[in-house]
């Protein structure tokens, strides 16, 4: 048992909890904006599995094939994997081990809900991490693609079918990944530049990435006021939506017009807030 | 000065009672008070994410004083448009007027003695009705006792702004760490006093 809790304990920070639990929770949201009139324990319970599974088997995959940059940068060298606490061996067995039962158990709860948590895992780990991720700084273009697919596969498996509401939520996700991932680009640039990563900063300055995450972020935010109207959301918490949104666009203007590392990195963590009280939001 | 997770806890809670008052507590109102109560509430709970997020140092920015302003307005014409029908746009024109004042005397190189006088009438007036209407209201049976809090809420942004203002000005009242210490907890009593005032209107 000991052994167990210390296992745990070790791979835990190779799942990246917090990014986990929020793409976990766009998931959900997706799943309850559906409206299922009625809603069985099993089969959320059962989202709930198969989506952090998979999410938490892509993370540690995309982790294990990262490694020797974690290894090179600063914010992510003390990482299980890339000081050697966890071996790459075992750090793969696991991530295949949580993203096939990811995979198999949304499989056999909807076909079309393991196609796309399928297709989430396959754009995140095979076109983001293997393919593009260390050619191209477009790459993260994937990555909120692929960070888009939870919260369509929770809504299409409330639905049993893929919505006009799905393909928007899953932009605001992907209008959303930018400014979470931009900014950490900005604030660990050096970082970057030492593993070689090509990141919108290097490749295009520092103005255009912060007009990017300014734009996407208003984006997102439009998208998912778009999506709540479309859902019917009671125009309360719409206002709230409203109120919340204009608090992103003010803080993206202010990085673009007033830059400071403490008003980019503000703008990251309240983009992250804004999507878990948008999810909730949406959900009620 | 680092803010202590008792404040992030005041600040949070503050900002949950905001967002209730956004999505619930204005429900049922005429369109002016819907606005302008949710954009009190709003910046009332942007702002304590804000504070959450940025720490103190979100102080430091030129916007607070606009920010600051846009509260009481907001406030206090809701409240004007709701019970003295008779002055709805009168005050309405005030602050619209009020809130470009301050906006420009901030934004433009107009510092000194106009910039502060322009701020003095806009938050005076705004902040003496804030405190005095609901009170005076309670008092003569023009509405429920327990709204009469709101006037304790209008008491309490008054004291937050003034402590902020002559900070800003670089005349404190009191030093910056007791102000910063204080101001958590004044914006939780303050937006508590708010949402159960109008709650018990």
């Amino acid at each position: 048992m000991k052994k167990l809790l210390a296992k745990t304990k070790l791979y835990w920070p190779l799942t990246k909890s917090l990014q986990t639990g929020l793409l976990l929770s766009t998931g959900l949201a997706g799943y309850m904006t559906a409206r299922c009139p009625v809603m069985h324990w099993y089969d959320f319970l059962g989202l709930g599995a198969s989506l952090f599974l998979a999410i938490a088997g892509s993370t540690i995959l995309n982790m294990w094939y990262d490694r020797d940059i974690d290894s090179v940068m600063n914010r992510t060298h003390h990482r299980p994997l890339a000081d050697g606490r966890v071996s790459p061996t075992e750090a793969l067995r696991l991530g295949l081990i949580l993203s096939l039962l990811g995979v198999g158990i949304a499989v056999l709860m909807s076909p079309l809900y393991g196609l796309i948590v399928f297709a989430g895992l396959f754009f995140d780990v095979v076109v983001y991490t293997l393919w593009l991720k260390r050619r191209t700084c477009w790459s993260i273009v994937w990555g909120g693609i692929s960070g888009g697919m939870p919260i369509l596969a929770g809504r299409a498996f409330g639905l049993g079918e893929i919505d006009s509401v799905g393909i928007l939520l899953s932009m605001a996700v992907l209008f959303w990944i930018p400014t979470h991932i931009l900014t950490f680009s900005m604030r660990y640039s050096d970082d970057y530049q030492a593993a070689k990563i090509p990141t919108f900063p290097t490749t295009y300055g520092l103005a255009a990435t912060r007009a990017t995450i300014a734009g996407s972020s208003i984006l997102a935010a439009l998208a998912i006021g778009a999506a709540g109207l479309m859902i019917g959301v009671e125009w309360g918490f719409v206002r709230l939506l409203i109120v919340l949104s204009a608090g992103l666009f003010l803080l993206a203007v202010a990085s673009v017009f007033r830059p400071t590392e403490r008003v980019n990195f503000g703008l990251f963590k309240y983009a992250s807030v804004y999507m878990l009280a948008s999810m909730i939001l949406l959900s009620i | 000065m680092k803010i202590s997770p008792l404040d992030r806890i005041l600040l949070l809670i503050g900002s949950l009672l905001a967002a209730w008052e956004v999505a619930v507590g204005v429900n049922n109102l005429d369109r002016v008070p819907t606005i302008a109560y949710t954009i009190a509430f709003g910046v009332l709970l942007v702002a304590g994410l804000l504070l959450i997020i940025l720490g103190f140092d979100a102080l430091e920015s030129p916007v607070v004083v606009i920010v600051s302003t846009v509260i009481p307005l907001s406030l206090s014409l809701g409240l004007v448009w709701e019970r003295l029908p008779a002055w709805r746009t009168v005050y309405l024109a005030f602050a619209v007027a009020g809130l470009l004042a301050v906006f420009i005397t901030r934004l433009l190189p107009v510092k000194g003695k106009p910039a502060t006088i322009v701020l003095a009438c806009v938050h005076g007036l705004a902040g003496t009705i804030i405190f005095l209407l609901p009170i005076l209201q309670s008092a003569n049976g023009a509405a429920r006792p327990g709204f009469a809090l709101v006037g304790l809420g209008g008491a309490l942004i008054g004291v937050a702004g003034l402590m902020l203002s002559f900070l800003k000005a670089g005349k404190p009242i009191l030093t910056r760490a007791v102000i910063f210490r204080l101001l958590p907890g004044l914006l939780f009593s303050m937006t508590a006093a708010f949402v159960a005032g109008f709650a018990l209107a």
